[in-house]
């Protein structure tokens, strides 16, 4: 019983860090860059959230808000820092996106603080089912992200804009001569990832209600290191990533003596996978040419 | 002399300065001029120079972006502290520090070959993201080790040492770090780890053994690294796990990126700059201010990337690039011209004859054929 509670438990850590690795994972496969500074939307969201449930009271709201304020916010970001260096080096853009992190993370200290602000949304409590005794807020966590994961599934194979966001993954120059806005699908990626790190955020601080201005950024890591596993570009392999970053997690916060090495053993299952297969589990190959 | 003339003196010229410096500071605190504060923060210098010049191997000439450079400090830091608790009372105190420094590098070395052994298999961002796990795995095994090891999570102690005699030996052994990495940078194996850099398939192809000179910039890279972690942990007196997070990982990167990739004198410049308004700083901007100073650094660290890479912006670059203009100013100062020395320098290289061959193609109203005749003439 404590064993299918606490795999519960893991799926719904692991379908928020799927939420947020899927934003890593579709930026990647599209713009071909890693958003680093993906992590610190999620704690925009939160605080957008803190806001307006100070303001109103009501979750929904607060949810909507931050959905709308990720959203402005992570397009302005891919306008104004990385738009102008598409077509420069990877390492580049990857070091600008590590300082829009760092931007964010002292901005957000600067306006609320150092001291961790509590933002209780709503007390669930627990469901007791057939002898499990399960918090509220995991199955919801667990039945939003899934319902997400499969509109977005839908989203990418079923729509025009979809396709053509599979299609400026597969070749940009190609897209681009058919006919496809390729600035247009980067910016509707970035909106996409910016709204699921804002889901995340509200379903972060469900589970424990203090914010900081480094909610995101370890979380962002972990995220990371799940798309990376799941091989970064993949859909299905963001999701897949997650929900073992989060299992791992919970199953090993449960056993003493390696608790306190959690996070190393997440990182080593990393390193171990992308020593086996380079390209992470769902990964495809892709062959270089100079 | 003939020889003394040959030699470029600007290859030399941060040894000299470096020595200068040490030279200056070391009978400033023999004299006891300097104050306990000063001394720390040219350890703190020192410290910083050494690890951004080593992160600039690996990012600005391997062309590999390594986020876990505090991860092999944090080994130095914590093996180098354990080897001098152990060894002092035994040795002495100069012998002590010896072994731990040569300890430290060492184990950091390997360690950094063992972590340069999946670079050879994964690229740019994939490394990225290992250098970065393996950091967070470094600093939580030490965080959660037994007091009696490596003192968890309260920290080692690390024995004292005559502050006054420290910051010589850290500069000194930065003039030795300088002195391997700038020859390695401008020797032949130098050429092929820019090669690398630049285009690993072509420099494949050209028969450079791509593994061998990967594992000798972790293996150097991390060394120094962990030579650094030594020194911190002697001048400190005491390690904490906390210091050693991705984030200070991303401080030197910082340093590095803002003096230049793939330029050592400015990662030292930026290093110097950086520890120095650091230290600086921490006693004026206290509390929630001691943010502004991290804002500052991201924006200027944008806005620094975006300037130097956006393709975009290129005829700027190169329009107002400092170089350029002194060049131009060079030009036009007729003091300067000498004989006939000026004309013989500019033999037309390839790029200019170009120029000169080359044909505006683009027909507009205003095309006017006489252009043409007028070249016959």
């Amino acid at each position: 019983m404590k064993f299918i509670e606490t795999l519960i438990n893991g799926l719904s850590m692991g379908s928020t860090y799927a939420m947020i690795s899927l934003g890593y994972t579709m930026v990647y496969g599209i713009a071909k860059m890693l958003n680093f500074a993906h992590g610190d939307i999620i704690m925009v969201g939160g605080y957008t959230i803190f806001i307006t449930m100070s303001l109103s009271g009501n979750p929904i709201l607060g949810l909507l808000a931050a959905v709308i304020f990720c959203v402005a916010l992570g397009v302005t970001i891919e306008k104004i820092a990385y738009k102008p260096l598409r077509g420069a080096s990877p390492l580049a853009v990857l070091i600008t996106a590590i300082g829009v992190s760092y931007l964010l993370q002292s901005t957000a200290q600067i306006i609320f603080g150092s001291a961790p602000k509590m933002v209780n949304i709503a007390n669930l409590g627990n469901v007791k089912f057939a002898g499990l005794n399960i918090p509220l807020y995991t199955l919801i966590t667990l039945g939003c992200s899934m319902v997400i994961m499969i509109v977005l599934s839908l989203f990418v194979k079923y729509t025009k804009t979809g396709r053509a966001m599979i299609a400026v993954s597969e070749d940009k120059g190609a897209a681009q001569l058919m006919g496809i806005n390729v600035n247009g699908i980067i910016m509707i990626t970035f909106a996409i990832g910016s709204a699921l790190a804002a889901f995340a955020g509200l379903f972060m601080l469900m589970k424990s209600p203090s914010l900081t201005n480094t909610l995101g950024a370890m979380p962002g890591i972990k995220a990371f290191t799940a798309a990376v596993i799941g091989g970064i570009g993949s859909i299905p392999g963001a999701m897949v990533g997650g929900l073992l970053i989060g299992v791992v997690e919970a199953v090993s916060l449960t056993i003493p003596v390696i608790a306190p090495y959690t996070d190393a053993i997440e990182f080593l299952i990393l390193i171990v996978i992308l020593l086996v297969r380079p390209t992470g589990i769902l990964g495809k190959k892709r062959r270089e040419k100079v | 002399m003939a020889n003394l003339k040959n030699i470029k003196w600007k290859h030399y010229i941060n040894y000299v300065v470096i020595a200068v410096f040490t030279v200056v500071f070391a009978l400033l605190s023999f004299s006891g001029v300097l104050k306990s504060s000063d001394l720390y923060m040219l350890e703190k210098i020192a410290i910083a120079i050494m690890l951004a010049v080593s992160l600039s191997m690996v990012v600005g000439f391997l062309g590999e972006l390594s986020l876990g450079h505090a991860g092999f400090m944090c080994l130095g830091a914590y093996l180098g502290g354990k080897t001098a608790v152990i060894l002092e009372p035994i040795l002495g105190e100069y012998p002590a520090l010896l072994v731990s420094l040569i300890v430290g590098g060492l184990v950091a070395a390997l360690f950094g070959v063992i972590i340069g052994l999946p670079a050879l298999r994964l690229r740019g961002d994939y490394l990225a993201i290992v250098t970065l796990a393996f950091g967070e795995i470094v600093r939580s095994v030490f965080m959660n080790t037994s007091n009696e090891s490596f003192g968890g999570s309260l920290g080692l102690n690390t024995p004292r040492f005559d502050k006054s005699v420290l910051f010589v030996i850290a500069l000194v052994l930065v003039l030795l770090c300088l002195a391997v990495t700038q020859n390695l940078i401008r020797s032949k194996h130098g050429r092929a780890i820019t090669s690398i850099r630049d285009n690993e398939i072509a420099a494949k192809a050209t028969g450079i053994n791509v593994t061998k000179y990967k594992l000798i910039v972790f293996a150097v890279s991390s060394f120094f690294a962990g030579i650094a972690g030594v020194l911190y942990s002697y001048s400190n007196f005491t390690v904490q796990s906390s210091k050693f997070s991705y984030n200070y990982s991303i401080e030197i990167l910082v340093m590095v990126v803002l003096g230049g990739m793939g330029s050592i004198n400015g990662s030292i410049i930026a290093a110097t700059l950086i520890t120095f308004l650091d230290v600086n700083l921490q006693t004026i901007l206290t509390g929630n201010l001691a943010v502004l100073q991290d804002l500052f650094y991201a924006l200027i660290l944008i806005l620094l990337v975006i300037y130097n890479n956006a393709p975009s912006l290129k005829g700027f670059r190169e329009k107002y690039n400092i170089k350029n203009i002194i060049e131009k100013f060079k030009q036009h100062n007729p003091s300067k011209i000498k004989d006939d020395e000026a004309k013989w320098d500019r033999v037309p290289t390839k790029i200019e004859m170009d120029e000169v061959l080359s044909v505006d193609v683009h027909v507009s109203s205003n095309y006017t054929p006489d252009k043409s005749e007028k070249e016959e003439k």
